[in-house]
């Protein structure tokens, strides 16, 4: 079974309509969304008849350093496609992002370890505690300045 | 090792992680404390024979006995964390035999065992599990740590998430390295390990040494 990959560009289009103010940027690849929309994205990405973005097939994290960028992958599986979701996000006191767990329950271990290891907040999410390590640990070990 | 306290959770009233609080913070601060308690290794355990002792044929004998019975069938708790405990797995099937030492009973629990393999990576919030695992099984008892992170954290030494060597927990025996160890290599722990065991002196003073 092929995937065929829905553009940027569409994405941005679909959600331009639907979400006012909350795409940044696109290319072929992927959408940039605020962190702030993240929900309402998710949750139109999700509902609408064409894109049906039923799966959440990973959070995940990245660190650049002057921002965390936060990659959605999805999928649906009727319609056979998948697209990108990135989101920026600044800051490196207490980066926070909307969370995505009413819409895919499994975002819900996988925010967790971002806090976790990244130390990337998610607002709305419904226990918001370290995943792995312990609490009382200091600091978010995949950052690039942990030592 | 500080017990943790008994909490109660709420059912209701806030969001799982603030009602959950007390109770990752008392974890979590169980896990600094071994940390900051186990900052060197722990020493080989001794075997202290007692000079009056030393040349008297009737309590060789004793010893002689008693340790040959308890080399003869350790029963090991299974305790696999890591990658090692395939080789482990391995050890206790058909091809390497490990009934071979009266040791096919790997037990599930650690009141009916004698010897602890730690096989594999222990990470700081797993060890207070396999502290007080330890401390649940009954004298005598042995540990071997099993490869290069058991001993010594291996490729993860200086990682903040790994104990630098189960050592820092618990006192060792015997040290098998390999990463990890073949079937052959545990056999022959074991076997030093049996070599350890008979060397034990049982009687005088009424005590045994660990």
């Amino acid at each position: 079974m092929t995937l065929s990959i829905v553009s940027g560009e569409t994405l941005a289009q679909r959600l331009q309509d639907a979400v006012p103010n909350s795409v940044v940027g696109w290319d072929d690849a992927a959408v940039w969304v605020e962190p702030s929309s993240l929900g309402s994205v998710a949750s139109v990405l999700h509902d609408d008849a064409e894109i049906d973005f039923k799966y959440l097939n990973s959070v995940s994290a990245i660190d650049f350093v002057e921002h965390f960028e936060l990659v959605y992958h999805l999928t649906s599986i009727a319609k056979r496609q998948t697209g990108v979701v990135r989101s920026r996000v600044y800051g490196r006191e207490e980066p926070t992002a909307a969370s995505v767990v009413g819409v895919w329950k499994g975002a819900d271990f996988q925010e967790r370890e971002i806090w976790d290891l990244m130390g990337v907040r998610f607002t709305g999410h419904p226990n918001m505690k370290r995943i792995m390590l312990w609490e009382g640990f200091e600091g978010h070990p995949l950052r690039k300045d942990f030592l | 090792m500080a017990e943790p306290t008994n909490f109660t959770l709420p059912s209701s009233g806030g969001p799982l992680h603030s009602r959950t609080w007390d109770i990752d913070r008392s974890e979590g601060q169980l896990v600094n404390e071994l940390i900051a308690a186990s900052q060197t290794p722990i020493e080989v355990p001794a075997i202290e024979v007692p000079d009056d002792l030393q040349r008297n044929l009737m309590v060789t004998s004793v010893d002689a006995l008693v340790n040959w019975s308890r080399k003869s069938a350790l029963w090991p708790v299974s305790f696999g964390l890591a990658c090692c405990a395939f080789e482990m797995m391995a050890t206790a099937m058909g091809r390497f035999d490990i009934s071979r030492f009266g040791m096919e009973v790997f037990r599930a629990s650690p009141r009916q065992a004698d010897l602890m393999i730690v096989a594999g990576t222990v990470t700081w919030k797993m060890a207070p599990p396999i502290q007080r695992i330890y401390e649940q099984m009954a004298e005598p008892r042995w540990v071997i740590a099993m490869g290069v992170c058991a001993t010594s954290g291996g490729p993860y030494f200086g990682s903040y998430s790994v104990v630098p060597g189960v050592d820092h927990i618990i006192p060792v025996d015997v040290y098998v390295p390999g990463c990890p160890p073949r079937p052959d290599a545990l056999l022959y722990g074991i076997m030093e390990l049996h070599e350890k065991i008979k060397k034990y002196r049982n009687l005088g003073n009424g005590s045994f040494k660990p």
